[in-house]
């Protein structure tokens, strides 16, 4: 502990703190644009400087180590000034359109922009443009970069992924895709970190929303939506409702007044992968010798797409099931399209998804069964669902709560948690011991799977059978546990991956809080909502029960294996 | 009134000389891998703001020509400019009227075909070629990434101990490197941009000088491995050292019955005396690396056997034989190579010169050491005799003037023509045709050709021939090894031997004569390039944090270096001749340190990482 003072308040504080932090923690705000804890340190935008006493320069707090008797000011009239200027040299290079912008209302600089009351810049203009493929689910802006590096970071440290990286030197220094290439060949695993992570709006999804708009206006059109588990924690963050009043109900009513003709419920789908996905684990188990494990779950396209580019030789140890997202269209234009008794041409499938690369994931040709044209047309995101909300002038506040369309509007609390990472696990676990034993474990019987974005192993005995489970979350520790996994070092029978840290609740289409992580928060909300479900097993979903018992036969059918099971070696990338 | 002035400088054009003082330094600092183009559109425009005006091409010209790079650049040409660039400078150099004009247009014109590949990166793809590597200047320029901010601040934090850990983790010799390393890392150290280069050496002298012996980190578990490492110089004790720590059993074959190589028998002990090379030499053998003394490989043991015997060899032989001059009776008696006298000096067994008078030919730091050895050695005359000018010599200008404080006397710009002998075929003079500053080489430096001008005889009883060492290649070229025309043997820069499989070599056997730090690079490449090619990734931890930059601000200051012992009393004896620093300067000097890990680019890409 060392005694510092800041803006006149003494304060004791912990020796490995910054300056930054301490001034935050006792309530001092100080700006900060290119900062992120732990990840993105590097001073860069030297908007965060204070003075320290017996020091004639400024100097940075965020990656400045409090000292004993250190004085220390934060809004001095030559730090306002400083701050001033550093903030009007970056929007001489910023496209200041923010009439036009996703991030307009949530950008940093805009908001340090008008805390400091700039209301005209000294400099000229000087902006640069670079050529991006508007089609690819994810678009970078150059003439809306500030250079902060946050995308290099995340990208390189949390996903291992490194598609980001500087480029050019000197004053034209700037970020672009690494190693000379361009965005669809560099191996993006297209998890929306870099959006998420991102003060401005120089990297954003592809906005879906008008197409959307398009078929909910088109009369020949019955609009299908469906709502991932994850969505329902966050869909209403951007919108002004207390946690009380952002239920899936209210969601479910805002979608219905967006015009969609049928509200569904993605964990349905959900519930369906744990059949399918679950059986095919149990199968394979039963004949260990004939098979490579671990099974990897291929419900996250993000990591789907990382393991076709970075280990093509284990693509084949991806389960065959598809994505909830998937098997929920490949349902609703065969299934349901025979259940109204219509031609599933007409059927317009959306899915609302806390992820980019779900919008690569429906546009893969290969995954496409029902025969209808592409089985779900569009995938947008929680951030594209609250702009449309917002955009149809829909009150939410005064939405009343309302059910999901049935029959494939029902999930149970197994469902739900796949949005957390740990969850897919968990529910196929719930089901696989009952598919062995015949009967229910208790349903909380395989919470040791629950965590962070980090990976972790447990082992589970299902009747006399020890199953080597393993979850992870976020692509850099993906890779360390495939890496263990080759190497020998680790052996599991069953692994989960998502490629967000914690899981889709931390997705890459999830709303954006500057500086905060929001997927801890997110996923107890789900896993509220899974202890609160009556239906905690997804074998007992009676909706699904329906479904084979009518249509599909049973899990691992032809007809199941024909509808909800993919080869993701012949996805395109 | 009076008809003529004497001219006093007016304040402006003080004020302009001051900037390029600041820009001669900064340029000195300049950052590795900044974009060529860039750099040399900076270039031209200073070039531009010289031009009197008087003639359209320098006026003109140059502007233009900086627009069209600055096209380029920024993304607004097309191929048609690169072309109209080189036409613009070419007549630009044909018919401007000064070399202000004419020398710019030359440079363009040279780095554009230099950068062609750049030029076209910028103008088809938008970007550049080049990145900001080495984002600390003092690292990326030390060819072994010895952690120089780290051990800096350890050694301003009284740390001794904890610094000299630190530079073991990327080079086992932080003692011999301490008083003789040529510290490249000073060069382009950015506090030139302030004031003057951080006297680097001086401060690691000061760390080994103060620290506390510290035993060597734990080993990794036995890998069960066995590695040959032939020649026990730097380069070979390096991978050694690294090699064992990881786990591998690692054999050193000696040819002589003493380790360090060049270390020892080719730097005299006033520079680094004995005892302190074997502080790292123990250090280095605390470790389990075990040691074969006077075994020469091809004759005791064959290449063969050697590879049968272990899972990996690495050949760091150096380069141990001494250069011909190719003149007449160079094989006289009292013709020795400089090889050999340092040789008999580093075995206590050195010639005797008193009241000789000896010629020593070359002006490299081998050179140097001959000439001061042989002061030392009682040679009532010493002369160095070079075939360029002084400044031209490669010797450290600091060995230079030590050696002329000691009474040797440079006869520059003379080439050695033959040596004439007496009746007993023993030297009794050296011919030397004189020599003048001819066009520029491939160097950087005039070119010596013969001047107009009668020979120089010069008395004298010997000649010490220190022109440049050779490799002893030949018996691991029949044994299959790769080898260059120039007798040294072909390994990557990866140390790789590709033609070989378990083979690898690096050191001076490698690239010719270098620096102890460039041997000890190459053994520490060759130990992660080993273990690797062993199935192993080994990370070894030697367990040293670095504390936080001190917070103050970093004005100007002098740069403190050390002192020596007066010339007329040390030139007597072998006994070391450097001062290191004193306490209050260690400190000051330690706190210059702009700390580049942390500010600027180093917080960013490269920083502290594991090797």
């Amino acid at each position: 502990m060392v005694n510092v003072t800041i803006d006149g308040k003494q304060l004791r504080v912990d020796a490995s703190k910054t300056i930054l932090q301490a001034a935050r923690e006792a309530g001092i705000a100080i700006p900060t644009l290119c900062y992120l804890e732990g990840i993105n340190e590097i001073g860069a935008c030297r908007l965060c400087i204070v003075e320290v006493e017996g020091m004639n320069r400024l100097v940075p707090s965020c990656n400045t180590k409090v000292e004993e008797g250190m004085v220390i000011r934060t809004n001095t009239e030559k730090i306002r000034a400083a701050r001033k200027i550093n903030t009007e040299l970056l929007l001489s290079q910023h496209q200041c359109q923010c009439t036009t912008c996703t991030r307009s209302g949530n950008c940093v600089l805009q908001k340090i922009a008008n805390d400091l009351g700039i209301l005209e810049i000294s400099y000229a203009k000087k902006i640069k443009h670079v050529e991006w493929n508007q089609e690819f689910p994810l678009i970078r802006d150059e003439s809306r970069c500030v250079k902060c590096m946050r995308c290099i970071q995340i990208c390189n440290k949390v996903q291992g992924v490194s598609v980001w990286d500087i480029v050019n030197t000197g004053g034209r220094t700037t970020v672009a895709v690494s190693g000379n290439r361009k965005i669809e060949a560099a191996d993006c695993a297209l998890c929306g970190q870099c959006i998420t992570h991102c003060p401005v709006g120089a990297l954003r999804a592809r906005d879906d929303s008008d197409k959307v708009f398009d078929a909910l206006s088109n009369p020949e059109k019955i609009t299908v939506v469906q709502v991932a588990p994850a969505v329902r924690a966050a869909w209403a963050e951007s919108l002004g409702l207390t946690d009380e009043q952002a239920t899936e109900k209210r969601m479910a009513a805002a979608l219905r007044r967006l015009g969609f003709d049928y509200v569904f419920d993605t964990n349905f789908t959900a519930d369906l992968t744990i059949m399918e996905e679950g059986s095919e684990l149990i199968e394979m188990l039963k004949d260990k010798e004939h098979h490579r494990f671990p099974l990897f779950t291929s419900c996250c396209p993000g990591w789907v797409r990382f393991m076709k580019t970075q280990y093509p030789d284990m693509v084949g140890q991806l389960s065959t099931a598809k994505s909830p997202q998937q098997m929920f269209g490949a349902v609703a234009k065969s299934y349901y399209a025979d259940i109204l008794g219509v031609d599933a041409e007409k059927i317009y499938c959306v899915s609302i998804m806390p992820c980019v690369a779900k919008k690569y994931e429906c546009a893969v040709e290969e995954v496409n069964d029902a025969g209808a044209g592409a089985d779900v047309d569009v995938s947008l995101t929680t951030r594209e669902l609250a702009r449309m909300i917002v955009a149809a002038g829909i009150d939410v506040q005064q939405l009343p709560e309302e059910e999901f369309d049935q029959p494939l509007g029902t999930g149970t609390g197994a469902a739900v948690i796949f949005g957390a990472t740990g969850g897919v696990m968990e529910a196929a676990l719930r089901s696989a011991y009952y598919l062995v034993t015949g009967e229910n474990p208790p349903a909380e019987a395989f919470t040791s799977v629950r965590g962070g974005a980090d990976w972790r192993e447990a082992d589970f005995d299902v009747n006399g059978i020890t199953v080597k489970t393993a979850v992870a979350s976020g692509l850099g520790n993906a890779r360390k546990l495939i890496e263990a996994v080759r190497s020998g070092k680790a052996q599991y029978d069953f692994v989960e991956i998502m490629a967000c840290p914690g899981g889709c609740a931390g997705g890459g289409g999830q709303p954006i809080h500057e500086g905060c992580e929001y997927y801890a928060s997110r996923g107890q909300k789900l896993y509220a909502l899974d202890a609160n479900n009556p239906l905690r097993f997804s074998h007992e979903n009676p909706a699904v029960l329906e479904l084979y018992k009518s249509y599909l036969g049973a899990p691992l059918s032809e007809k199941a294996h024909h509808l909800l099971h993919t080869d993701q070696k012949t996805w395109k990338l | 009134m009076s008809i003529l002035k004497l001219e006093t400088p007016q304040k402006s054009q003080q004020a302009v000389d001051a900037l390029y003082q600041v820009l001669e330094n900064r340029l000195a600092s300049n950052p590795a891998g900044m974009c060529p183009v860039d750099t040399c559109l900076a270039f031209l425009r200073l070039c531009h703001s010289q031009s009197c005006g008087k003639c359209v091409p320098c006026r003109v010209g140059l502007g233009q020509l900086a627009q069209l790079m600055d096209d380029v650049l920024e993304g607004n040409a097309s191929m048609e400019t690169l072309p109209l660039i080189e036409k613009t400078a070419e007549s630009i150099y044909l018919t401007a009227d000064c070399a202000i004009g004419y020398e710019a247009a030359r440079i363009v014109l040279k780095s554009v075909k230099e950068f062609r590949d750049d030029f076209i990166a910028h103008i088809k793809e938008g970007r550049c070629l080049g990145n900001m590597r080495g984002p600390i200047p003092c690292v990326s320029f030390c060819p072994a990434k010895v952690d120089i901010p780290g051990y800096v601040a350890l050694v301003a934090e009284g740390r001794y101990t904890d610094a000299v850990q630190l530079i073991r983790k990327d080079n086992p010799f932080p003692t011999a490197c301490a008083f003789v390393c040529e510290h490249p890392c000073e060069n382009n150290c950015r506090r030139n941009m302030v004031d003057d280069a951080i006297n680097i050496r001086a401060l690691k002298r000061y760390a080994v000088d103060h620290a506390e012996p510290k035993a060597a980190p734990e080993a990794a578990p036995s890998t069960g491995k066995q590695i040959a490492v032939i020649g026990g110089g730097p380069s070979g004790m390096t991978a050694a050292y690294y090699l064992q720590l990881m786990g591998h059993q690692v054999t050193v074959y000696e040819r002589l019955n003493q380790l360090g190589g060049m270390i020892r028998y080719g730097i005299p002990s006033y520079r680094l005396p004995r005892e302190r090379l074997d502080d790292d030499l123990n250090h280095i053998l605390s470790t389990g690396v075990q040691v074969k003394y006077g075994v020469n490989v091809g004759t005791d043991i064959t290449m063969d056997e050697l590879r049968q015997q272990y899972d990996a060899v690495y050949l760091s032989i150096g380069a141990h034989t001494d250069k011909k001059l190719r003149i007449e009776n160079e094989n006289a008696d009292g013709v020795m190579s400089a090889v050999e006298m340092l040789r008999r000096i580093g075995e206590n067994n050195p010639p005797d010169f008193k009241g000789k008078k000896v010629v020593v030919v070359g002006g490299g730091n081998v050179a140097m050491d001959v000439a001061r050895s042989s002061v030392r050695l009682g040679a009532e005359k010493v002369y160095i005799a070079y075939r360029r000018r002084k400044k031209d010599m490669t010797a450290l200008p600091d060995e230079v003037e030590g050696a002329i404080a000691e009474g040797c006397e440079v006869l520059e710009m003379y080439a050695p023509d033959s040596v004439k002998v007496n009746e007993n075929n023993h030297c009794v003079a050296m011919n030397l045709r004189p020599q003048m500053a001819g066009a520029i080489d491939r160097s950087g430096r005039p070119s010596p050709v013969d001047a107009p001008a009668p020979l120089l005889e010069l008395e004298c009883d010997i000649v010490v021939v220190a022109i440049g060492q050779n490799i002893q290649y030949q018996v691991f070229a029949d044994a299959g090894i790769p080898c260059s025309k120039w007798g040294t043997i072909e390994a990557g820069d990866d140390t790789v031997i590709q033609e070989v499989d378990g083979v690898f070599s690096g050191g001076d056997c490698v690239t010719g004569p270098a620096t102890v730090i460039r041997s000890i690079a190459a053994g520490k490449v060759a130990a992660v390039n080993i273990d690797a090619y062993l199935g192993f990734q080994h990370e070894l931890d030697f367990g040293v944090t670095v504390p936080e930059p001190e917070l103050i601000d970093r004005t100007p200051c002098g740069r403190c270096n050390t002192k020596e012992r007066e010339a007329c009393e040390r030139k007597l004896d072998f006994e070391m001749i450097e001062f290191g620093l004193s306490d209050a300067e260690a400190k000051q000097e330690a706190l210059r340190c702009l700390r580049c890990d942390k500010y600027g680019p180093g917080s960013f890409k490269g920083g502290r990482g594991q090797w």
